[in-house]
């Protein structure tokens, strides 16, 4: 048995065992625990050990990986069941069996209906009383070459005898498929079907030839099939009395003149509803409609085709319905896929080798690692920190070349040099990848958003006119989506860094001004007024009593303002960019990658958890008196 | 010399509707230095609001202020205050808060250092140094907060209901430290507070204000304070003296409620 397999044995009887645990307790707990009592939900190992097992179980369930680990080669054998049903398909559809109607009385109940339309049209339509009585008896013929086609003694001579062949075949080919020796001779393909990758091993999803005998009997029926399917499309009721009715019928339709004396603007409505005529003329004409006694051997067939369909597959039919849930494998032209939840939801094991095969660092995603390291010279690292204009600022020129074309360097162009990284330096370590990229992005918007929006913030807290004057502003574009901006920004900064984090740093802005005015406004009269009669100044009262005072509100912020971030950046890298969570999921997206997909949500959940868990350690080691004051 | 000096102060409120409260009005007194005055009256008498104006939080409409030769124009560290809460910055720890003002001075460390364990000592919380304030009981945190006005050295000391929170047992307790530390510093002292009794035990003079407009309504010179640094301050409270006084306030203070209510039925 595989991995897999062991695993979701485990994992039942870690949640059977915990719940059972966990049952036990309760009882014991009869004593203290009243209803409303806060410490009765306190939770406990046993709980969140279910309460994963129960995640863990559903998902290895429905994306079939559990089924997979059981019964590897239920699909391979599904998928020739499929093929039978793929190629019985044409037949079955003209028969009440997975619609309402028989085909025939369904095209009946269509050309009536047009029919009848036509006849309240021509009732209305101006032509002359002549002329109407030519068309509405055109119209009657109509009807009755389509009630002659559902009549049982004008049907062909040789579709009659078609039909029962049809269905004599069908028979035979259920005979055989409850005979256990069918095919009889062996399959010839079996050796090159072994060799085919297995289920989920390839985009293929699953392999196509048969690799079991019972595989192989599906296989060869629908080959079977296939032929009768194409025979039974062949099969026209046109008898000779029909033709003729139906070339009595065009040659009448086309020998009506429209009269075209009365304007253009009527004669273009009565050629309109002489168009009319012609089209549904054509729907009728393909002998595709019988009589509905005639078809009735070849429906019970099917029927019994299909009774042994399924006790013909034994155990299989059990395991699609319990171990494949949510879904069915259907076969296409070419290849059987997974359909339901099977498709969308990707299984575990497959999510996991995919994450280990992009987590490796030559891999990656687009060639570019997840979470990696490169060496730089710690001059281009360290070049974005100088800003290159101080080389401007040194007195002198810079050089221009002599007559011999050779380049001087001065010491301007030494400063240049440095301030531009361009110089010899040792390699360091630098981090790389889409995660860094995206954290990088998250950390440089938060950055500048405290740094900018908690002063701001404290400002509007204390000062009558800044509150006054910034709150509109703020207020106005506080609301405003994120990502409504991203058309603008995009042509403003273009798709490179500066646009996103400048983006970012909107959505934490708002926040941290927020958070850090209420907490500035919150903070007691009494201890300003203490801080004053204990000689601080306007600055030191800032800096030592309303800025500590504002910090439980400033922190909250800063979490909030993680989350709210987190969520903008995946979108706007979704828009534009090479790098970053967002750009991959955009890109899996595309390719309708349901692994990776998935494989990004579980790691941007991941990634905004340990945000969180820092952010409430930070929060507890910093302000502990929150509460308590 | 820095003795408090109140001259004919008014202070006027424009109310919201567009009219006017008197909350005090010439008000004239003087406070000698090392003096401990009590002020007492009916909720609404304006006596925080003589408190702010002495402390320089708020600035009369009529009148001033002098201590000593200087008229009161802003808060400073001339004045210390302690809050009916504490007021204490729970950020901080109790050492931190008791050296708030020294810091902001910029002063010696090791020096500011030493101040803080003496005064640590004389409020009864040596070896609390490190602790954060918030884990401190009322009465404690009231502790706290009179060693940070008092390291500070002022002139004067405004305490608004200081003990108004606390519990009846640690309230004792803390007006015996009350009286300790005037004795021990020589201070002038000025309480404000609701309780006749605790005006009457921690008063050497006691002011009892009038509502509508604030005004000083009398003036009483009591000998409590003094006996109760030598005596048991429950004797005091049982001497024919404390309790005839006690019942004289006590009407005083009724009538004026009484008066206040009557004109509000009245004019409902």
């Amino acid at each position: 048995m595989t991995t897999v397999g062991v695993l979701f044995i485990v994992l039942i009887c870690l949640l059977v065992g915990s719940i059972i645990y966990g049952r036990r307790l309760l009882k014991t707990e009869v004593t203290d625990a009243v209803f409303g009592n806060p410490t009765r939900a306190l939770g406990g190992w046993h709980w969140i050990v279910a309460g994963i097992s129960s995640i863990l179980i559903i998902w290895l369930y429905f994306s079939w990986d559990a089924g997979r680990a059981f019964f590897p080669k239920a699909a391979n054998e599904l998928c020739q069941v499929a093929k039978l049903n793929r190629t019985a398909n044409p037949i079955r559809s003209a028969f009440p069996l997975d619609d309402r109607l028989l085909r025939s009385t369904a095209l009946l109940e269509r050309d009536y209906g047009q029919i009848d339309l036509l006849d309240s049209k021509l009732a209305n339509a101006n032509f002359g009383d002549t002329d109407r009585a030519e068309l509405k008896a055109i119209i009657s013929e109509m009807r009755g070459t389509l009630s002659a086609q559902a009549d049982p003694k004008l049907i062909a001579p040789d579709a009659a005898g078609r039909l029962d062949d049809i269905a004599t075949r069908i028979n035979e080919l259920a005979k055989n498929l409850e005979d256990d020796n069918y095919p009889s001779e062996a399959d010839p393909d079996r050796e090159k079907a072994l060799q085919q990758p297995g289920w989920g091993e390839t985009n293929v999803e699953i392999p196509t030839l048969p690799i079991t005998d019972l595989g192989y009997k599906f296989s060869k029926a629908s080959e079977v099939m296939d032929g009768i399917s194409k025979d039974f499309g062949k099969i026209r009721n046109n008898s000779e009395a029909i033709t003729a009715k139906l070339e009595a019928l065009q040659a009448r339709y086309k020998g009506f003149k429209i009269d075209e004396s009365e304007g253009e603007e009527i004669t273009a409505q009565r050629k309109e509803l002489v168009k009319q005529i012609e089209k549904i003329y054509r729907r009728i004409d393909d002998g595709k409609i019988f009589p509905s006694a005639m078809t009735e051997p070849v429906e019970a067939a099917l029927i019994n085709l299909e009774d042994v369909k399924n006790s013909a597959q034994g155990s299989l039919r059990w395991i699609d319905a319990i171990a494949l849930p949510g879904g069915d494998i259907l076969a296409g032209n070419r290849a059987c896929s997974e359909q339901g939840s099977g498709r969308w939801l990707p299984k575990p094991s497959d999510t996991l080798n995919t994450l280990t095969r992009m987590a490796e660092p030559t891999e990656g995603f687009m060639n570019i690692p997840l979470l990696w390291y490169a060496m730089k010279p710690a001059g281009e690292v360290f070049e974005i920190l100088i800003p290159d204009w101080i080389a401007d600022l040194v007195p002198g020129e810079y050089p221009r070349h002599d007559n011999e074309g050779k380049v001087l360097t001065n010491f301007k162009t030494k400063v240049y040099n440095f301030a531009t990284g361009n110089y010899k330096s040792m390699l360091i370590p630098v981090p790389i990848g889409h995660i860094w990229d995206s954290l990088m992005r998250v950390l440089a918007g938060l950055f500048f958003g405290i740094l900018l929006g908690v002063p701001l913030g404290l400002y509007m807290g204390l000062s009558r006119f800044a509150k006054g004057f910034f709150d509109p502003l703020i207020e106005l574009y506080r609301p405003i989506p994120p990502l409504a901006w991203a058309p603008l920004i995009v042509t403003i900064f273009g798709i490179q860094d500066d646009g996103k984090i400048f983006l970012l740093f909107m959505v934490a802005f708002a926040i941290m001004v927020i958070s850090a005015r209420t907490g500035a406004t919150g903070t007691q009269l009494s201890k300003i007024h203490a801080a004053h009669s204990l000689g601080a100044s306007k600055f030191q009262i800032v800096r030592k009593v309303i800025l500590p005072n504002s910090l439980p509100e400033i922190l909250t912020g800063i979490r909030i303002a993680i989350g709210v971030c987190w969520g903008t950046l995946v979108a706007a890298e979704m828009l534009a960019g090479t790098t970053g969570i967002g750009f991959v999921e955009n890109v899996a997206r595309k390719q309708s990658d349901y692994e990776v997909i998935w494989m990004t949500i579980l790691l941007l959940g991941i990634l905004g958890l340990m945000f969180d868990l820092m952010m409430r350690f930070i929060i507890h080691r910093t302000i502990p008196w929150r509460g308590k004051g | 010399m820095s003795d408090l000096v109140a001259d004919k102060v008014n202070m006027v409120f424009n109310t919201k509707g567009g009219g006017t409260v008197h909350a005090l009005k010439d008000v004239s007194f003087t406070l000698k230095e090392g003096e401990l005055l009590s002020v007492l009256g009916p909720s609404g008498c304006g006596k925080t609001t003589l408190l702010n104006i002495i402390a320089g939080f708020n600035r009369p409409t009529g009148g001033a202020f002098y201590l000593g030769d200087e008229e009161i124009s802003g808060p400073g560290m001339n004045r210390g205050m302690v809050f009916q809460q504490g007021a204490l910055f729970e950020w901080l720890t109790v050492a931190e808060n008791v050296n708030f003002g020294l810091r902001m001075k910029g002063s010696n460390k090791k020096e500011t250092a030493k101040k803080v364990e003496e005064w640590l000592e004389i409020v009864g919380l040596q070896g609390f140094g490190n602790t954060p304030t918030y884990q401190l009981s009322g009465g404690m945190q009231q502790r706290v907060a009179l060693a940070r006005c008092l390291i500070n050295d002022p002139d004067l000391i405004l305490m608004d209901e200081p003990l108004g929170a606390l519990d009846a047992l640690t309230r004792e307790k803390m007006q015996t430290l009350v009286l300790k530390i005037w004795k021990e510093t020589g201070k002038t002292i000025m309480i404000i507070t609701h309780s006749v009794e605790e005006a009457l035990l921690l008063g050497e003079r006691l002011f009892v204000m009038a509502p509508r407009p604030g005004r000083l309504h009398k003036e009483y010179r009591l000998p409590f304070a003094e006996e109760g640094l030598t005596t048991d301050p429950r004797e005091i409270k049982n001497s024919q003296q404390f309790i005839e006084t006690r019942e004289e306030i006590l009407s005083m203070i009724w009538d004026m409620e009484e008066e206040i209510m009557g004109g509000t039925s009245n004019a409902a």
